[in-house]
Parts: structure tokens; sequence; C-alpha cells
């Protein structure tokens, strides 16, 4: 890569001299000296291919011309080569010309109706490079339009150019080879295999490249045109890979999002979810107005002074403790972080809305705070070993790196699990197949070098003795270590310290000097110095009357392991609730303060790897405020002051706080449970949420929804045979807490263990089953 | 020939810089030089006067005068407007708004696949300069003669689609309807459908 001294050739284009690395194509090289060679197929991500024939130039090497013009976008630099593009040799421009022209002869006019008409290449280049005229006579060759090639993806053929960017893509860089290329001749046409529609979850993007208007999403399809868009660079709040985004807005409402440019990130790609879920910010249901629980137990509007006051003299009359949920942005999560601390004064705030347990918070700790692990060091990793993380479905740009790592130069990959997945397939991952619950042993035996990458997923806490594993497996190896959590806010909390055991900085809480720091900074005395409790810590002291009030932003109850626990203290505790909609915890509140969406305000998101994504507010008019801007105003009303007004503030006093260079804390170790043994109709679950699943950002987005992957209980072969199933039958699987019913799917997975999606339609294993991965479960035939 | 392009500065000049040439007019001399001034006054009362009492009475304005818009229709009532925005996009003005939708086989308000969903025209920002005309790909939007654009309110001069869309003639039909039986939205941009079939009535 990039390290190895590469060898530099200089070339003539259009009479000026240009010096560039070797391999580098002639249309790149052109680039370099600001000559725009038209072109459709070419895409720098993607292999060359020459398709379209739109940027043929003269070529001429050591006094040798080429008999015909040559297509710029395949042919690499070589030394003495004098190339003449449209500017300069009128062959070229001659041949552009009629390319142009033949491009045209079976274009619909249907520019008016087309999505992409004012930022279409097709339009742009036939301006530039076409002719004003056609000597075409005939009738142009028609196809039925638009064809749906997923629910969400248009097909109008008519309009294909034929440049292969789509099939290109999903096969190389998506690794989703739905669509080809069919037929031959004037009726070739981009296709998807019989039943068996485009449900990739990279998808949009063969949309976002199309240099036409062939491909177009439903969800967009005549809403605006470009002049009508207000457009703003922002960051995706669906997952923590951290995409650069873009947001179209028109007249305050978010019509589309595109994926950003930054190849040190997410390239130029983002997924599905990332780039067609944002209906949750302009639902009706959205929450406009502060309201506070009267005296016959109604939640009723009310002002904000009131509502303040309300929340300010129930926080204050008890102890109280912070839930903030893994969707907060940094800056809302240092808010959350310092107003426990200082209004509340206590460390009882824990971001981890989800099946958590001690020894990740210790991880946390001692290995992911402060970590600098990057997407480059996937890029030049020997192997890379996942652990409780299937990285298509949670975070899938991490997906795309390592496949093009794989595609590139077949990186090992290495995946520890109990069921084969679709992206291991992909990978062609070294699949070990382990029983839930017996990761750790499988992890300790792996031989990594230092040049390895290890990706643990939030999952893994949820097999005992799996972190403490990792983390003596990166020690033993120096191996990178890295944690990719699944919410966009997980990075940035932990960051901020919004967790029992950290302050801000990767400071421990059980070090004096640490405390002194962050106490110096924030201009009081001391800090409390007690480790705080844990979610469910909080919980069960909410039961045990230790803990009177809660302070809530954005956290799914649903998504707690005793969901009913949770509910149970929600109701019973004074209840400030931050919401963007109504939840489970808005019903259940005392006082509800609407915030604002991710659309709606600044701030930033710190990705896995920990780098700030930074964004502004895409909706300018929105008055809701952001929960730091409501936090500082309860802590005003309670009589202390958190100094953080406006984002701007935050990201000042957080731009302060340098990284912890003390001794971190260390991590105690945790054994693995045991396996327990299992009667023929019972296995052990294990599961994990999709990206296109029931997810509360995704609510709304039917054409989305219709992409998701069918809901199924994956079993093994051999239990198919005992139960005497075959796919399609269905499946009772059931728990002391209830059952759900699916239809069986047999695939690669361990006889002892039954695989379903944690939280889509008909398979929400959290509530329904209270069991997600390593619990004992009863599967028989329904 | 460079220093002859130099601009000249206001401030080097002064007001005697500058030429006056004066003008040889005759003065008004005697009664008779009076009267021939009120002669063109009096000679108007044998003319046909050029007012009209408006508005009691209103004069037809020339043929291609830019009065207030219409959106077009086809001869069987379906609407040519396609939403596509074009007038929006060519209007100097930014007087025009436009929000496009999907046709369905339920509710189709156009030919082919797309129509306006919303369509509003500002007048208190129009300048009549007939741009969106010409850029209309459809003939859907032209101009009629009328120009009574006045009003008490500035939200009442924001026209929106009901306000702008031509009357049903004979043998239209209010849509959303089907289109013409066995036509394409190519058929009706050819002109081959002439009226309403009567299966597009029964269909609706």
């Amino acid at each position: 890569m990039s390290d190895v001294a590469v060898e530099m050739i200089t070339v003539v284009i259009d009479g000026f001299e240009v010096t560039v690395p070797k391999g580098t194509l002639v249309i790149r090289a052109a680039e370099q000296l600001g000559i725009q060679i038209p072109r459709f197929c070419d895409h720098p991500l993607l292999d060359p291919v020459g398709a379209c024939r739109q940027c043929l130039v003269d070529i001429e090497i050591n006094g040798r011309a080429f008999p015909k013009p040559q297509a710029s976008c395949t042919i690499p630099v070589e030394t003495g080569m004098i190339v003449k593009t449209q500017l300069t040799s009128t062959v070229a421009e001659k041949a552009q010309r009629g390319v142009m022209e033949l491009l045209l002869v079976n274009h619909p006019l249907d520019c008016p109706v087309c999505d992409k008409g004012g930022e279409c290449p097709l339009q742009n280049q036939a301006m530039s490079t076409g002719q004003g005229s056609s000597r075409f006579e005939g009738v142009k060759r028609t196809f039925e339009k638009p064809i749906n090639i997923s629910s969400q993806v248009l097909l109008d053929r008519e309009r294909c150019v034929l440049c292969a960017r789509c099939t290109r893509f999903s096969e190389q860089i998506a690794s989703d080879p739905f669509i080809t290329l069919n037929e031959r001749g004037a009726l070739q046409q981009v296709g998807i295999y019989e039943n068996k529609p485009f449900e990739s979850y990279f998808s949009g993007n063969t949309v976002q490249i199309c240099p036409v208007g062939a491909l177009t999403g439903a969800a967009y399809r005549f809403r605006a045109r470009p002049f009508d868009l207000v457009s703003t660079p922002s960051a995706c709040e669906h997952c923590a890979s951290g995409c650069d985004m873009r947001t179209d807005v028109r007249r305050g409402k978010t019509l589309r999002r595109l994926a950003g440019e930054d190849a040190t990130v997410n390239e130029e790609w983002n997924c599905d979810k990332g780039r067609w879920a944002f209906k949750y910010i302009t639902a009706a249901d959205r929450l406009k107005v502060p309201m506070i629980r009267n005296e016959s137990g109604e939640l009723v509007e009310a002002s904000w002074p009131e509502a303040l006051a309300v929340a300010a003299e129930g926080l204050k009359a008890q102890k109280s403790a912070v839930l903030v949920g893994g969707r907060a942005t940094h800056e809302d999560a240092y808010g959350y972080s310092k107003f426990a601390r200082l209004a509340l004064g206590t460390n009882d705030i824990d971001f981890r809305a989800r099946v958590t347990s001690d020894e990740e918070r210790e991880f946390i700790a001692a290995h992911v705070v402060n970590s600098s692990t990057t997407y480059r060091d996937i890029d030049k990793a020997d192997q890379v070993l996942l652990v409780g993380f299937e990285p298509e479905e949670e975070s899938p740009i991490v997906f795309l790196r390592i496949n093009k790592q794989f595609r590139k130069r077949a990186l090992k990959v290495i995946s520890i699990g109990s069921k084969e997945s679709i992206a291991v397939e992909k990978l062609k991952a070294q699949f070990i197949k382990v029983a839930p619950g017996q990761e750790a042993a499988a992890v300790s035996s792996q031989n990594l070098t230092d040049k390895s990458v290890i990706l643990v997923g939030e999952r893994a806490s949820e097999s005992a003795g799996l972190l403490t594993a990792v983390a003596a497996l990166a020690q033993s190896s120096d191996a990178k270590l890295a944690w990719v959590p699944r919410r966009a806010g997980e990075r940035g909390a932990i960051q901020a310290g919004a967790i029992g055991n950290l302050l801000p900085g990767g400071r421990p809480v059980s070090d004096a000097t640490a405390r002194n720091e962050i106490a110096a900074l924030w201009s009081v005395n001391s800090l409390p110095s007690n480790i705080g409790r844990s979610t469910s810590e909080i919980i069960a002291a909410v039961h045990s009357d230790e803990i009177g009030a809660l302070l809530v932003g954005g956290v799914d109850p649903l998504d707690l392991d005793d969901n009913h626990s949770a509910l149970a203290a929600l109701d019973k505790a004074f209840v400030v609730s931050l919401e963007i909609a109504p939840s489970e915890v808005t019903s259940r509140a005392d006082v509800v303060l609407p915030v604002a969406a991710v659309a709606e305000k600044s701030g930033s998101f710190l990705n896995w790897e920990g780098r700030a994504r930074s964004f502004d507010a895409a909706v300018n008019d929105s008055l809701n405020r952001s929960d730091l801007r409501i936090l500082s105003m309860i802590a005003e009303e309670m009589g202390t002051s958190i100094n953080l007004g406006t984002v701007t503030a935050a990201t000042k006093e957080i731009a302060t706080i340098k990284d912890w260079q003390g001794e971190r804390s260390k991590m105690r170790s945790v054994s693995a449970l045991a396996q327990p043994n299992l009667s023929t109709n019972e296995a052990l679950i294990t599961s994990w949420r999709r990206l296109l699943d029931l997810g509360t950002l995704q609510e709304g987005e039917e054409n989305l929804a219709g992409t998701a992957r069918q809901t199924v209980a994956v079993i093994s072969e051999k239990r198919a045979q005992a139960l005497g199933v075959a796919d399609g039958d269905l499946l009772k699987i059931s728990t002391a807490e209830g059952f759900v019913t699916l239809p069986a799917l047999i695939e690669n997975i361990h006889d002892d263990a039954l695989w379903a999606p944690r939280n889509s339609r008909g398979s929400q294993l959290l509530t329904k089953l209270n069991a997600v991965h390593g619990e004992v479960v009863t599967v028989v035939r329904a | 020939m460079a220093e002859n392009l130099e601009p000249i500065k206001a401030k080097d000049l002064g007001i005697n810089d500058v030429e006056f040439y004066e003008v040889d007019q005759k003065p008004t001399v005697g009664f008779f030089g009076h009267m021939r001034g009120f002669w063109v006054t009096f000679s108007t009362m044998f003319k046909k006067p050029l007012t009209v009492e408006y508005p009691e009475v209103k004069a037809p304005t020339e043929e291609r005068f830019h009065g207030r818009h219409q959106l077009n229709r086809h001869p069987d009532g379906l609407e040519k407007c396609i939403g596509c925005e074009l007038c929006a996009w060519a209007c100097p003005a930014d007087a025009i708004y436009v929000e496009g939708e999907n046709n369905t086989e339920e509710n189709r308000m156009s030919p082919g696949e797309r129509y306006g969903k919303v369509y509003q025209i500002n007048y208190l920002r129009c300048v009549f300069c007939g741009l969106c005309i010409e850029a209309c790909p459809t003939r859907a939007l032209t101009m009629t003669n009328e120009y009574e654009l006045a009003d008490d309110s500035r939200a009442k001069l924001i026209f929106e689609k009901a306000d702008l869309l031509a009357p049903l003639r004979a043998g239209m039909l209010m849509p959303p309807h089907p289109m013409y039986p066995d036509m394409t939205d190519t058929n009706y941009y050819n002109g081959d459908v002439k009226q309403a079939h009567p299966s597009q009535e029964l269909d609706k």
C-alpha cells in the first residue's frame, strides 16, 4: 500500500505534463490537470470496464499512435505517452460526440418526469459533449417502465446506458451479485434473477451512482428537483460505522439522504438503513410540547418553566440516577455525564440500554476508552477476528471495508460464533462453530500476530468470560483490538463518561487524580468517588427504594433484558424523560420534555474508531432543543449550573479535556459458564439484530422494510431430523416467559444452538422470550 | 492604446468641463401664440376618446397579453401538468412552487407516471415574463388574458392548483379517472384523444 515507494510516470495530456504513480488510469491523470473527460461507466472505486465508450481520447506512445481513439478509463499511463483529449484532438472530440449520439438513440426524452433531471451526468454531458440534434429517425426502443427490482429500488430500463456501475458495485463492493446485465445488443438490460429481488443492504448506492435515471429510489420518487433541496453535510445516526452523509431538505422536511465522501471511513458508500430511514423525524406523533403528570395521573401539556420546575424538584427531592441511551450525541452524552455528577451528585449513570454485564463495563474502561484502532488497521491487517460481531448486520461499513480487503488480497477472516452468517459466507471466513456461551475457549485458542485486528461486538457481553478471553488474546498476541458497538452514540458516551466507572476522557472514577482533574475543569471541589451503578443495578435500586428518581434520555426499556422489571421500575420511580416521540418511557414518565432529533440539531458522534463525525442542523427552523440545552435548564432550576447552554459550548469544553494518561483501571477476569445439559427438545438460543428490523428509527419506512431479510429460526440439519421438520415448517420456541412461532431454516449452525433475529417482525425475543443468547429454550414443531 | 482605456474618474471633472448646447426655441408671443397651445385641447373634443369607463366597461386586451396562468387539460379532462417543476426552475422571480406525485390506477390525474400534486403561483412575485410557459414541456401551463389580479391579502394572491386549473369543457371528465382505453401517454401528446370515452366515467 502506500508505505511502499511507488514508481512515478510522467505523461503529456493536452500539452501539459503530469507525473502520476504507475498504474494510474489516463482519465485520472487528466483529472489531476483539471481536464474533464466525459464518462459514465468510470468510477474510481470500481474496477475499470470501458462499457460506455464516452471517454475516448487519442493516445500515442513513444511516437506510435493508436489507430483509433481509446477509452481513457481502461488504459493506465505509460512512459512516453502523449494523450490528446477532446480539447486538443478533433478526432477524439468527434468520437465522443458520436458515442453520445448513439447513447441517446434509445434514451427516452422523459427528463421532465425523471428524478435525475437536474443532476444527471447524461444531461450535463449531452450539453457539454453532445450535439444539439440527432440523425436518428426511427422509433426508440421501449420497455415497460418502471419495474420494481426491490421494494426500494425502481428500474427504468429505457433510460439505462449500460454502464454496468450498478452491477459492478453489487458484485465488487457489496458482494451481492443480485443484478446482472441480461440479453445482448439493443435489448441488453439490467435484470434480477427470477423470483429473487435485489435485496441487498447496500442497494441504495446503486441509485446514487447510476449516471442516468435508470435506478431510482421509491421513497424519493417525484419528490423534488435538485434546486429545491438544501443540502447539509451530516453524519449517520443509525450505527457506529460513522458514515459521512448528505441530508437534503425541502421546506423543513428531509426528503433524502445520500452517502457522503470520506475515504478514511465510508469511502463513498453507505447502507440502506442510513440512506432510507429518516421518516421518524417527521412522524406525526413527534413530541412538541412538555408534559407533566397531574394529580389524576394523566399526562397534560405544560409550559416549559412549569415542566422544568417539576422536573428539577422531583430530581432534587430524592436520590436520582441517569439512564442515557446509546443514541445520544457526544455533546449530549457529555451533558448527561456532567449533569449526573454536578446536579445529581452521583455516578449512577449508564448509557448501555441493552443486555450488558459488569465484565463489559470493566472491559470498556480497560480496553475501549481512548483506544485507537481504525479502518486503516483493517486495511493493513494480516487477519481479522470477529467475535460476537456480525459486520454486515451490525456495522455495514466495517463489512464493506473487510470485504474490500478480502477481494483485493484475500484477507483472512475468522469468525467465532454459533451460526454461519451471510457475511461469513461472502468473506469466505474461517468459521469456528461453538455452542452459544462457549465462545471464550475458542477465542483463547486463536493465534494472532501484532498485525491482526480483533473486532469484538457489543454482543460479546452476553457470554460470560468472553471479553476476558478477548482482552487476554489481545494482550498475548499484541493484536489491535476494537470494540464495535451497534449504536452511533455508544463510543461518544464512553468518552464523555456517561457510565458509572468512568469520567470524561477515560478517567477512572476510582482514581483521585482523575477526579481532581475533572473537578477542576468543572470548578467544583470534589466529585462523587464511588463507582456508579450499572443499568440493571439502577433498576434494582429503584425496586429496593435506594433510588427514587430517574432521568431517562432516549432509552427503550424493551431493549433491556428483564424488561418487566425495567418497566415496573419506571412505573415506580419519579421519571423525567427526554424523548423525541412517545415511548414506553414517556407513557410512564412524570415529566416529558421534547428534544431535537439528529437532523434538527448540531453535534457529533464518535464512531467505533473514536473518530468524531460532526454534523450541522439540517432542518434549521425546528423549535426543538438538543438534550444538553434542556439539561442545562433543569440544572439551573435545581440551583446548580452545568454551563452547557449550547452545543458549541459543549464542543469547546470537550476539546479542553485531554485523554487520560494515567493508569487504566484493571479488568477482573471472569470465567465462562459451563454448558448446560440439554434434553432433546431444548436448544441454546443465539440471536442478533438485523440491519433492517423493528428498530424505532426505522418506523414508517415501508419500502425499506420490504427489503428486510426473512424472519426465520435457524436450526442444524441434525436438529431438523430429530424434530422431523424441513425448511419452512413452523417451530415453536418457548421459555417460561412466552413463545414465538417461526418458520424453520436449516443452515450451518451448532447442533445445540437455535438462531432467530432479535427484533424482527414476529421474533421480538427480548419481550416475548426474555432470552437472546446462551439461554435454554424449548423447541418443538408447531 | 492602454492609456486611452483608462476610465475617467468622476472627481477629475468639474461642472464647467461638461459641454452644454443651447436649444433654439421660439418664445410664445401674443394672443394667437397662446391660443395655439389651447387648440390641442380643443381639438380632442372632436376625437373618439381612448379611455374607457373601467370597471363598468372592460376593453379586451391584446391577444398575447400576459395575464393569469392556466393549467390546461387534455380533451378527456386529465391534467396536462406532470409536476416536473421546469416552470419553477425557469421562473426568475421564484414565484412557482410545485410538488410532484405518482399517478396510481386508483388516483390518476394525468396520463403517464407523474402529476403535479401541489401547484402554486405567487402573484405577488410573478413578473408575467412568460418564461414558465416556454419551459413547460407538455403545454400544461399557458397564460390567459385575465389581468384583474388584485386582492386585499397576501395569502389570497398565492393561487393554488384549483384556482389555476382550466374549467371542464364539453367531453371532459373531472379527474381522477383512468386513461382513454388503449391509449398511452404518447397518444395523448400526439392529440389522438379527442374526448372522454364512456368507460372512463364508469371506471372512475
